[in-house]
């Protein structure tokens, strides 16, 4: 019996010899060279990318923070209007009021405005796949796949090849972070596109609408509620991610977490970190507060 | 020449139709053509014509293909075979082009469950078909109100379809539809989703409407009640197929098949039935000839207790009850005109059945069915009535 196995065991071991031992990661990072080939591209990414996040910066910087914090209040008053939930200005007065006064204002502004230009980016890529995902079945098997291995991947990963392409600073960390956090508003998107009921997509098309104005008129109208959804979670995800883009040198609140758990400083850590959760709470009410469906 | 004639269309769902089409020529069934291809048949090799102006109502259980016949008429759903003439112009074979021409300019059609567009108030609802045309605000806002006006909307304009009940729903769906001024009113089960009440009012509304403005209406409807109300001309179908075409009265009483006759059992018989229907030809006595002996042996004879009396010319005189003339032949009087009772039940040969239920129930007498210039062209008796309401056959009308 045991010569059986030991036969058995030769022979496998004979087929794995046979073949050649997979070496992913030699051939990722082969290709990734490769890529880089194509400096001329990246280098245009960077510089477009880079001045996004810098006029953000550089007009936010401009306005003194109690003017700001006050323009954001009436905001969130002006939002919250219709549906009388006051807590939103207040939170936002008091919240943003506390992190000037601990001293996080400038890192608070650079971080708000890698969020909004990671969202923003992430919104203009996405909600076309998006769109298209809705209208076309072999799209949506092919991106699917994709925006699973995009937001399983853990996001630590996506920080290599980031500083491969764009060296370190702002603009990785910008691209690291629409890369996971643009899924939500994809998904979104096609669910919203698909989910629009069938006798209105019959009625814009029994008046004879091209297919444009089917879109226009009545599919993104219709799956408006659903995409703010997305976009909500996709500016939550990027938040997320600019504070792990800290480690490849992306300033703002990150890299104050980032330096406390170095340093093993409890007190600034905290700081920062209840800094990050102030502006998350806000970011996510605001989003919410737009979308149309939660404000009666 | 008519409207619309529809030649040979069939619907076949699934990849490779083919094999399907075949079989359909062949005059296999339904359930065959599933169970050797699996494909689905959808629509049947329908013919028929529509009229001009006329109310042209499709009739069929669900899965008999009538909405996708509807769709196949403005190709929501693409035909597989067969041609849709409109006007004299081939749809099945316009590009897409000339096809959106057709649906923005010649028609509209109404949904079910409404399609309207929750997100646009009731104007910007109704203003959407002139919207894609590209025309100019001022004017489609003018269009659009006038054709809320015409379905007594005004006033609802700048309302949300959700503030609005199913019936006034179903209405801005039928002005969105008139909006742009169609030759063609394509409407799927319009008023299914509504209350048995407000139906009635909507297809008393659309037949007053109707009257006005001279469409040509396909309505498709499960309902044969409904059916029979609105439609000038009926085509039922079943597993896809054309079974019969004609008016009401047609298919009352001339059912094509058992598949047919299963449906009009159960209708209700007494709005489509007139006296004309169910009259019989009275025993009657001719007042300025026969004398109370002739008047009696002739109820005598039919075995019943009064007989109506008319002159030389038919017409009406009244009635004579048997008792009233036995005392007189036996004082051997011989007119019978002092007996004449002139007060009696009557009717016009159109006094739809409903109505005579009626005065059945308040008169001891047959009803008198008096036509032109009072002439006496029927009686209607009580087993008779209730003999058409259980099925039975009823006159037919020339």
């Amino acid at each position: 019996m045991s010569d059986l196995w030991q036969a058995f065991y030769d022979w496998f071991d004979a087929i794995l010899d046979f073949m050649p031992e997979p070496n992913l990661g030699q051939w990722i990072e082969d290709f990734v060279d490769w890529l880089q080939n194509a400096d001329f591209v990246f280098d245009g990414i960077r510089g477009g990318v880079a001045a996004i996040t810098n006029s953000f910066n550089f007009t936010f910087g401009l306005i003194p923070p109690i003017l700001f914090i006050l323009i954001l209040t009436v905001l969130g008053y002006m939002l919250i209007r219709k549906s009388g939930k006051y807590g939103l200005p207040i939170l936002i007065f008091f919240g943003l009021l506390f992190i000037e006064s601990i001293g996080y204002w400038d890192d608070l502004i650079l971080t708000l405005s890698l969020v909004l230009t990671a969202t923003l980016i992430s919104v203009i890529l996405g909600i076309p796949v998006g769109i298209w995902m809705g209208k076309n079945d072999l799209v949506k098997n092919i991106v699917t796949p994709i925006l699973d291995f995009m937001q399983t991947m853990p996001a630590f990963v996506y920080l290599i090849p980031s500083v491969a392409f764009f060296s370190i600073g702002i603009v990785p960390g910008v691209i690291a972070s629409v890369i996971f956090a643009m899924p939500p508003v994809v998904r979104l998107t096609n669910l919203g596109i698909r989910q629009v009921p069938a006798e209105m997509i019959e009625a814009s098309e029994a008046f004879g609408s091209t297919s444009g104005q089917k879109l226009f008129k009545v599919q993104l109208p219709m799956a408006k509620v659903t995409i703010m959804a997305g976009i909500n979670q996709t500016i939550m995800l990027a938040l997320s991610m600019v504070v792990i883009a800290a480690m490849i040198g992306t300033d703002g609140i990150g890299r104050q977490v980032y330096y406390a758990v170095g340093r093993n400083d409890m007190a600034m850590g905290f700081e920062a970190g209840i800094s990050l959760v102030i502006l998350a709470i806000i970011l996510d009410r605001i989003t919410q507060a737009l979308n149309p469906e939660n404000r009666k | 020449m008519a409207k619309i004639e529809v030649r040979n269309l069939s619907k076949i769902f699934g990849k490779r139709p083919k094999p399907a089409l075949e079989m359909l020529r062949e005059k296999h069934s339904k359930e065959e053509i599933l169970k050797q291809t699996g494909l689905t048949v959808g629509v049947n090799r329908a013919t028929f014509d529509v009229h001009e102006a006329e109310v042209f109502v499709i009739m069929g259980l669900s899965g008999s293909g009538k909405s996708t016949l509807v769709r196949l008429l403005n190709r929501l759903i693409d035909p597989t075979e067969g041609q849709i003439q409109i006007d004299g112009d081939d749809l099945a074979k316009m590009d897409d082009n000339s096809l959106r021409e057709v649906r923005r300019k010649k028609m509209s059609m109404v949904f079910q469950k409404f399609g309207l567009f929750p997100f646009r108030t009731i104007l910007a609802n109704v203003e959407y078909g002139l919207e894609v045309q590209g025309i100019e605000k001022e004017e489609r806002q003018k269009k659009a109100l006038s054709a809320l006006e015409l379905v007594g909307l005004n006033g609802y304009e700048h309302q949300f379809p959700d503030q609005l009940s199913g019936g006034m729903q179903q209405r801005v769906g039928l002005a969105r539809a008139l909006a742009n001024d169609p030759t063609v009113l394509l409407m799927d089960e319009a008023f299914s989703a509504l209350d048995p009440l407000i139906r009635k009012d909507m297809q008393d509304e659309l037949l007053d409407l109707q009257a006005k403005m001279q469409k040509t209406i396909i309505f498709i409807t499960h309902d044969l009640d409904e059916a029979l109300r609105i439609g000038d001309r009926i085509m039922i179908m079943k597993d896809g197929a054309v079974v019969q075409i004609g008016t009401p009265e047609d298919i009352l009483m001339h059912p094509a098949d058992d598949y047919v006759r299963r449906f009009v059992e159960d209708v209700d018989r007494s709005k489509v039935y007139t006296a004309e229907h169910i009259m019989v030809r009275p025993e009657t006595v001719n007042i300025e000839k026969d004398g109370t002996r002739v008047a009696l042996q002739r109820m005598r004879d039919a075995g019943i207790s009064s007989i109506y009396c008319v002159n030389r010319s038919r017409e009406l005189q009244g009635i004579v009850h048997a008792a009233d003339i036995a005392e007189a032949v036996k004082r051997d009087e011989r007119d019978v005109t002092p007996y004449l009772h002139r007060d009696v039940p009557t009717c016009a040969p159109e006094t739809s059945m409903h109505d005579l239920f009626h005065m059945t129930s308040t008169s001891n007498v047959p009803i008198a069915v008096v036509g032109e210039n009072d002439k006496l062209v029927g009686i209607v008796i009580r087993s008779k009535i209730l003999a058409a309401l259980s099925g039975e056959e009823v006159n037919t009308i020339e």
